[in-house]
């Protein structure tokens, strides 16, 4: 079956189901991906990307419909099986792709050994020049005999596709794979996908990010609801279409009248936040909702562990109701009403052992409890009011918090620090892993409860300070490069400050991409 | 579709019950054919088999909620058995100054335990390994490597003439009337007032809340401003106490500092904490678990001996059991998620 003369089709997919229980996440998915093309692929969180990638992979198996692989029937009866056939996977966890404690040329050619036939003594010298060849082809230039824990995230993602290179896959497929990465790190993935796509790889490549697609994608697939929902291609890709069609109605810009607040909760004072940066100063006023921006290591992220308690500022200081304020540690802060809810949910939040309710009320069982007692019935009830306020889509609090999608799972970590009232609640990348539907609830329901509190939102997408804030202060270098008010925005200024503007060639070549990625809600909207 | 919905949930329950079941089954099985096995003596008979077993299995109960292992409970427990038998017997001192030493030496050792652990960044296997030999070292020196006893001739030539205190051999050999008279021993009663504590504990505060939830993700924990670190020595210090108990208890029952007791006593309370894993589909290291898991053993090896099975059965049916509990504890509870491969 030759789907027309444009290109070879690597892998045909023909009324594919999957059912887990009585939940229909599959319904009949029919999609052909290319040799030579990046397909990327939209869905809202339970859209059933995952599932499909699961499927192709190896993970899970097909209970209706037919695949076809580079001419043949597909069914890898394991992910090893899928691998030997051609379809490698790299998940949204690098981890995953790595071993963290062995040095690159070791991971670069582990397969080599686990191949039968591989010879029992390892040849230090030749694995290296192995993985030199390896690494060469895919055009990284680092020392292989660096510890893979030692590297940057960038460079163990490029690690972990370049060990899923080396298999040859007729088919890659990278889910979310810019998730930790930064515009400049980005782009170097970008290059390596344009080498790959000359090379006649057909790529599957998941994303929520604009600026990716943009970049890189030669159609999109929008999913909604386990079924194809639109397909975009040509000369011009439609993506405001495309994430219509993921949503399933128009999307409207977050309509934010600004407020200016009332009195100063949080000061900073000449804040150093490295030895060497330059000190900021701000003021955080009652009912005001602030985002923090600014690229990756701009830091967003130590400004947050400062003002918790985590870290230590280089200098400067902090008042909080008029106050020296030196948290100590997290507890300090919570007790001084100070809360933060951290970034990367999976590792830092998420009490995986736990249900919704016990996750919820986990900072503050103190409140719940007498003489030490836990009152369950006072938990349930206070979840279950967060949960309807903040719209958690679950069965009920009972439910494990693993069987939440990534959007819900994020609404009640959340909402676990919206049960108090607080005077200063961090949100570190709140969005990170949401759908866009549960973007929007959580920032509604943030600017609906700012009042008695000053918030603070540290997120690296513009479009996700745009959609949140009150005022937006961009950091750069850990300094303050602007401050916005959230209204009728100048966003070629924004950007241009997010990326230092051109001062040294190093912030040109992350302007130029920071530049695409924030261009995206002014386009889109 | 309706099967796999059906073979769900038989799936659950046996999970959640399957353990409670066997254990009933087991207890009906060697009432019929074991006999004498059905009578309130031998129900208390089994309690008092299983009962430093279970206090020490609930101590290491504690450092299994919050992620790590103890290693040391059984040596713990032997120090703390030669100790009380040295204050008392070479020393000459009283039932309370002896129990007092045990208990200050179990959490000191678990305080160690836990610095070692949390500030000196010592993986949790190792670190109570260590104090492990340690402790097994240290309880043989000023003994020369000894039991003490009574009469037992000391380094100077001098006879040791302290005894075994009455109110000391009580916490071992008394029995309280129970319908029957002389029926339910100390150490039963101890256990079962240990095991609702720590069951109260784990299960019902914000502390055993906290503590499991240190064991799910650490970080997490701390993040939400709990002190993961104190409340892990804390997890180490329950289980040096409880160590020490265990060990006055042995030696309150059998009157001497025997060097050669209490063996066994780490393998059996690691396994009758991991037993308790698969009751009621916890999944996770639970009190009341621990606490049926060492019932389990008890009954089965109670059961054998009376059948006339031969004693060097007794460790490879424990073994058989561990093995069978921590398949329905992690392949069975693998299922429940519908995972494939997982």
């Amino acid at each position: 079956m030759v789907g027309g003369k444009v290109a070879k089709i690597t892998c045909k997919i023909n009324g594919l189901e999957k059912s887990f229980g009585r939940n229909h996440v599959l319904r009949g998915i029919d999609l052909e991906l290319r040799a030579g093309e990046v397909t990327a692929l939209m869905g809202a969180n339970g859209a059933g990307k995952s599932t499909l990638v699961k499927v192709l992979c190896g993970y899970h198996f097909a209970d209706a419909g037919k695949i076809e692989f580079a001419g043949q029937p597909f069914a890898p009866i394991d992910a090893a099986d899928a691998i030997s056939k051609g379809v490698v996977t790299v998940h949204q966890s690098i981890d995953d792709g790595v071993i963290p404690d062995l040095d690159v040329a070791t991971n670069l050619t582990l397969d080599r050994l686990t191949e039968p036939g591989a010879s029992l003594f390892v040849n230090d010298r030749k694995l290296r020049q192995r993985a030199e060849e390896v690494a060469a082809s895919m055009g990284l230039h680092m020392d292989v005999r660096a510890r893979v824990a030692d590297l940057d995230v960038a460079d163990r993602q490029m690690i972990a596709i370049a060990r899923a290179m080396a298999r040859s896959p007729q088919l890659l497929i990278l889910d979310e794979p810019t998730s930790s990465l930064s515009a400049s790190e980005a782009e170097r993935l970008f290059s390596l996908i344009d080498r790959l796509r000359a090379d006649g790889v057909a790529i599957l490549y998941i994303s929520h990010r604009m600026s990716d697609l943009r970049r890189v994608a030669d159609r999109i697939v929008s999913m909604r609801d386990g079924a194809i929902s639109g397909i975009f291609e040509g000369e011009t890709l439609d993506y405001v279409g495309a994430v219509n069609a993921m949503l399933g109605h128009q999307m409207t810009e977050v309509d934010i009248e600004p407020v200016s607040g009332g009195e100063t909760i949080l000061e900073a004072r000449e804040l150093k936040l490295f030895e060497h940066s330059d000190p900021i100063s701000f003021s955080a006023r009652e009912g005001e909702v602030i985002a923090f921006t600014g690229l990756l290591g701009s830091g967003t992220t130590e400004l947050a562990e400062i003002v918790f308690g985590l870290a230590e500022a280089a200098g400067g200081e902090l008042f909080l109701d008029a106050k020296p304020y030196h948290p100590a540690n997290a507890s300090q802060a919570v007790d001084m009403g100070v809360f933060m809810s951290p970034k990367d949910r999976g590792s830092n939040a998420v009490i995986g052992d736990f249900d919704i309710a016990n996750n919820m009320t986990l900072p503050f069982l103190k409140a719940f409890s007498t003489f030490s007692f836990l009152s369950e019935r006072a938990q349930r009830r206070a979840a279950n009011d967060m949960i309807s306020k903040i719209g958690v889509k679950c069965e009920s609090d009972r439910d494990g918090i693993d069987t939440l999608s990534g959007g819900n799972q994020q609404k009640v970590m959340i909402g676990r620090w919206l049960l108090k009232a607080s005077r200063v609640l961090l949100l570190d990348e709140p969005f990170q892993g949401v759908d866009i539907g549960a973007r929007r609830d959580i920032g509604r329901y943030i600017r609906e409860t700012s009042a008695g509190r000053t918030t603070l939102v540290f997120v690296a997408e513009i479009d996700e300070a745009l959609e949140i804030a009150d005022r937006i202060i961009v950091l750069n270098e850990a300094a303050i490069a602007g401050e916005y008010r959230n209204k009728d925005i100048d966003l070629n200024g924004l950007v241009a400050d997010v990326s230092g503007r051109v001062r040294e060639p190093l912030h040109e070549e992350a302007g130029a991409s920071s530049g695409h990625r924030a261009a995206t809600p002014a386009e889109a909207g | 579709m309706k099967t796999t919905q059906m073979n769900k949930n038989s799936l659950e329950y046996a999970i959640r019950y399957g353990f409670i079941v066997l254990l009933a089954g087991l207890a009906l099985f060697f009432s019929f054919y074991a006999n004498g096995f059905a009578s309130p003596r031998s129900a208390v008979f089994i309690f008092q088999s299983v009962a430093i077993t279970g206090i020490l299995a609930l101590g290491v109960t504690c450092t299994l909620v919050v992620g790590g292992f103890d290693l040391s409970i059984g040596s713990v427990a032997t120090s703390s058995l030669m100790l009380s038998a040295y204050s008392m017997v070479v020393l000459e001192q009283s039932a309370f100054v002896a129990v007092a030493l045990c208990l200050v030496m179990g959490a000191v050792v678990g305080l160690i335990n836990g610095l070692l652990i949390v500030k000196m960044k010592v993986p949790d296997l190792l670190a109570t390994l260590g104090m492990m030999f340690l402790l097994i070292g240290l309880q043989r020196i000023p003994t020369q490597g000894n039991s003490v006893a009574t009469g037992m001739s000391l380094s100077d030539g001098s006879v040791a003439d302290g005894v075994f205190s009455e109110a000391f051999l009580w916490l071992g050999r008394h029995r309280f009337d129970l319908f029957l008279d002389r029926l339910l021993p100390v150490p039963v009663v101890i256990f079962l007032a240990i095991a609702l504590i720590i069951w109260l504990f784990l299960g019902f505060t914000r502390h055993g809340r906290l503590m499991y939830a240190i064991g799910s993700n650490e970080r997490a924990a701390s993040l939400v401003g709990t002190n993961v670190q104190r409340y892990k020595i804390a997890a180490y210090m329950i289980s040096g106490v409880l160590a020490s108990i265990g060990g006055i208890l042995l030696a309150a029952r059998l009157g001497r500092g025997d060097i050669a007791s209490g063996n066994n006593l780490l393998l059996d309370s690691v396994a009758a904490a991991l037993i308790g894993f698969a009751v009621l589909g916890a999944a996770r290291p639970n009190a009341f678990g621990t606490a049926a898991g060492a019932l389990f053993v008890g009954i089965l090896l109670q059961g054998l001996t009376m059948m006339n099975a031969p004693y060097y059965m007794q460790d490879f049916v424990k073994g058989a059991v561990l093995v069978a509990a921590l398949v329905f504890t992690f392949y069975l509870s693998s299922r429940r998620g519908g995972r494939r491969n997982a």
